[in-house]
């Protein structure tokens, strides 16, 4: 089943490649992955949707708690969430379609990003199935590009993170250096 | 204190804080600058034949001690020859701390001259790897490193290191504290669910207490004892728990599992309460898990959550440190002892003597022969010289299976094999390790035919340091676990298993300038095993076993637990 799970880690080289790791080896394919860095520039946020087999989800999750770049790995599917995805689509736009694209993106509330003599393109924001249906409805129209940014998502419950306090080196004998 | 230092000089004295004795490894170019540190520095290297050993080495060091062993390979080939060892201390636990060389910073991914991807390589066999590219970050490291690797459950950790932070001059201060903020570690166990587990074990009629390689990592054997006697409760101990309950326990039984006895199996499956100490159900032990100690509740204590649950549902999860666990356990099941130990008297009996029965329908014994030499009948023998004290190490396959069932471990840090992964070549390597560790021991590396010659270039390590392993090749000519395989379930076509062109070990010894010895008959073997007990130093023994014989009891793989073949199927199997 797809799963959206969302991971707060530290923003340090190969932490991401940790997570994509635990999927891979288990030969899950990633639906889609966003991440970038949190309010404190040390973390990153990152929120995938992936296809897991039922069965294995809640050992997946501490496997990923287990990592030890992973501060905090939940598990949104089934909690009250908001899910948000991101496109951004070009359409090939003939001159007299050209007012009935603006209103159909209107509808979706769409924005123009940019206008052409080729057509438009378009921003648009919402959960995964607006945008199916968005960009479907863009493509009877006429030629489309489309890149979608993948869902990020935030869980509306409150989550506790709990975090490891540094732990004191017991200061051994300053050791002379041997020459 | 601050002092300018070179990044390796750094390293060392880093190592030298975590209390590094001894480093398995080999030189290569980028680790230069290391290597001409240690060159007159009193830790001492261990210079192995091969990286892959280094990471055995370490392991066995590690097994023996409950310390980091310590690695070291050059980049490139270097690092990716640890990787096997690296999984294998992952799969074991085993606390082992790598050290690799990295090209320059700036070459990072310009296909320089002996460069891997190590960092990208060992993610996936280690508990966790750092790459170091920044020489003032280089001593943080190094002691995280450390932590992870030896705290909550042990694993292997890699530290790639590049060249120009070997190279460069840093002002170097000793490191004040690990912050892992996301590292975490739960080892208290909660206090309700363990007041819990004791009211449930007095109240179990049928305890058994199923013992793992976590109560040797945590050193809780002496917790473990208490326990046992307390409840009067069976136990068994896990192929990597052997030593964790003395073999000579009265209340010990034997290894569960594939190749564990009949006893030990079925108390597993007629058990009504599973005590699961630092173990993860590890299909060789559990069989067919839906016939699992069916009838039994389960209480899994482990240091490590993912472990709860994995593979059995658990009726009661106690998250923590199987020492501290069991000491407060301990504690609940002295309290409830007066109310409930007499009560319990009558069932106890009951299920000691079922076990009793079962032992005696078909005990775990060792098989003679007059005129060839069972392989039983020599680990049987190496028992009686080790009386239970002996580090003994081995690889994976018959030997190892006969070496657990018939050698005795009185004490925990004495059974030293590669358990999760099965690697082949484990045992002379990690025997090193140990015997480096404790050179006191007297240290057994049992290995089969084919084991051997994946560790062969390794003899040359143990004539260089002079080092006090006896390695007892079980030679049946055979990839014997492979060929029992293929006998039982492939119609005995014995595909590339026969290992033939063994090398005459007597002229091998003597190219190395190793005492050896090869033993055919079972008038023989007390003898040769009494003289290589003789000799001090390294000593070569070829033991020339019956060839076709097979390890039972055995749970074919996918069986249930209680279903085992005890003995070899009729009609016998004729070799081509």
């Amino acid at each position: 089943m797809l799963v959206t799970l969302s991971i707060l880690l530290e923003n340090k080289p190969g932490a991401l490649m940790r997570v994509t790791g635990l999927l891979s080896q288990r030969g899950y394919n990633i639906e889609s992955l966003t991440v970038a860095r949190t309010l404190d520039p040390s973390l990153s946020r990152m929120t995938i949707v992936v296809d897991v087999e039922t069965r294995l989800r809640p050992h997946l999750m501490k496997q990923m708690n287990r990592l030890i770049n992973c501060l905090q790995a939940n598990d949104l599917t089934e909690g009250p969430n908001v899910v948000r995805e991101l496109v951004l689509l070009r359409v090939r736009a003939a001159q007299e379609n050209r007012t009935a694209i603006l209103k159909e993106s209107e509808i979706f509330g769409a924005r123009v990003v940019d206008s052409s003599v080729e057509g438009y393109a378009l921003e648009a924001t919402g959960d995964s199935e607006k945008l199916d249906e968005f960009i479907a409805v863009m493509a009877t129209y006429g030629e489309i590009e489309v890149t979608r940014s993948g869902a990020v998502a935030v869980s509306l419950e409150p989550k506790k993170l709990r975090l490891s306090p540094p732990i004191p080196k017991a200061q051994a004998e300053p050791v002379a250096t041997h020459k | 204190m601050s002092t300018l230092m070179s990044g390796a000089r750094i390293l060392v004295e880093c190592l030298v804080r975590e209390d590094v004795d001894c480093i398995f490894g080999y030189p290569g170019g980028v680790t230069l600058p290391l290597y001409d540190v240690l060159y007159d520095h009193p830790i001492r290297h261990v210079l192995v034949r091969h990286e892959e050993n280094a990471a055995f080495a370490a392991s066995g060091y590690a097994h023996a001690t409950g310390k980091a062993g310590v690695c070291c390979a050059t980049s490139g080939p270097g690092a990716t020859n640890l990787t096997t060892g690296l999984v294998d201390a992952m799969m074991d636990s085993v606390p082992v701390v790598a050290i690799t060389g990295q090209v320059t910073s700036k070459l990072i991914g310009s296909d320089a001259f002996q460069e891997a991807d190590t960092f990208g390589i060992t993610r996936s066999c280690t508990k966790h790897n750092f790459l170091v590219k920044d020489i003032n970050e280089l001593a943080q490291t190094v002691h995280e490193a450390f932590y992870i690797a030896t705290t909550g459950r042990p694993g292997p950790v890699l530290v790639d290191i590049t060249k120009d932070v070997l190279q460069g001059q840093a002002h170097y201060a000793p490191v004040h504290e690990i912050h892992l903020p996301g590292y975490k570690l739960v080892t208290e166990g909660h206090a309700g669910q363990i007041r819990r587990a004791a009211q449930m074990m007095w109240e179990a009629r049928r305890p058994y207490v199923y013992a793992g390689g976590g109560i040797i990592a945590a050193g809780a054997s002496p917790e473990l004892q208490e326990l046992v006697e307390a409840l009067d409760a069976p136990t068994v101990c896990t192929l990597m728990g052997l030593g964790g309950l003395s073999s000579s326990h009265p209340n010990f039984i034997s290894m569960p599992g594939m190749h564990g006895s009949y006893a030990a199996n079925m108390g597993m499956y007629e058990c009504d309460l599973l005590i699961a100490l630092g173990v993860r159900f590890d299909d060789r032990v559990t069989g067919r898990l839906a016939a699992f100690a069916p009838h039994a509740k389960v209480i899994h204590v482990d240091i490590d959550p993912a472990e709860i649950g994995k593979n059995r549902a658990v009726d009661l999860p106690i998250v923590g440190d199987v020492k501290k666990v069991l000491t407060k356990l301990n504690k609940h099941l002295k309290e409830l002892e007066p109310t409930m130990k007499e009560s319990r008297a009558a069932d106890r009996a009951e299920w000691w003597q079922v076990i009793r029965n079962w032992k005696e329908e078909h005990p775990l014994q060792p098989v003679f022969s007059a005129t060839e030499i069972k392989p039983q009948h020599l680990m049987h023998e190496i028992d009686r010289l080790a009386e239970g004290r002996a580090i003994v190490t081995s690889d994976v396959g018959q030997h190892q299976m006969w070496a657990a069932q018939f050698i005795r471990f009185n004490e925990p840090r004495l059974w030293i094999n590669s358990g999760g992964l099965g690697s082949m070549g484990y045992g002379l390597p990690s025997a090193i390790g140990a015997q480096m560790a404790c050179p006191d021991k007297t240290v057994f590396a049992i290995v089969g035919d084919g084991g051997f010659q994946m560790a062969l270039p390794e003899l040359a390590t143990l004539v260089n340091y002079g080092l006090n392993v006896k390695v007892i090749i079980m030679n049946n000519g055979y990839l014997g676990m492979v060929r029992q395989w293929q006998e039982l379930f492939y119609n005995n076509r014995m595909s590339s298993v026969e290992l033939s062109a063994f090398p005459n070990v007597e002229l091998l010894g003597a190219a190395y300038g190793i005492k050896s010895r090869i033993v055919h008959t079972p008038a023989e073997l007390q003898s040769a095993l009494k003289e290589c007990m003789e000799v001090n130093g390294p000593y070569l023994m070829d033991v020339r076993v019956s060839q076709y014989e097979n390890v039972y009891p055995m749970v074919p793989a996918g069986g249930a637990i209680n279903e085992m073949v005890l003995a070899q199927p009729q009609p016998v199997a004729v070799p081509k």
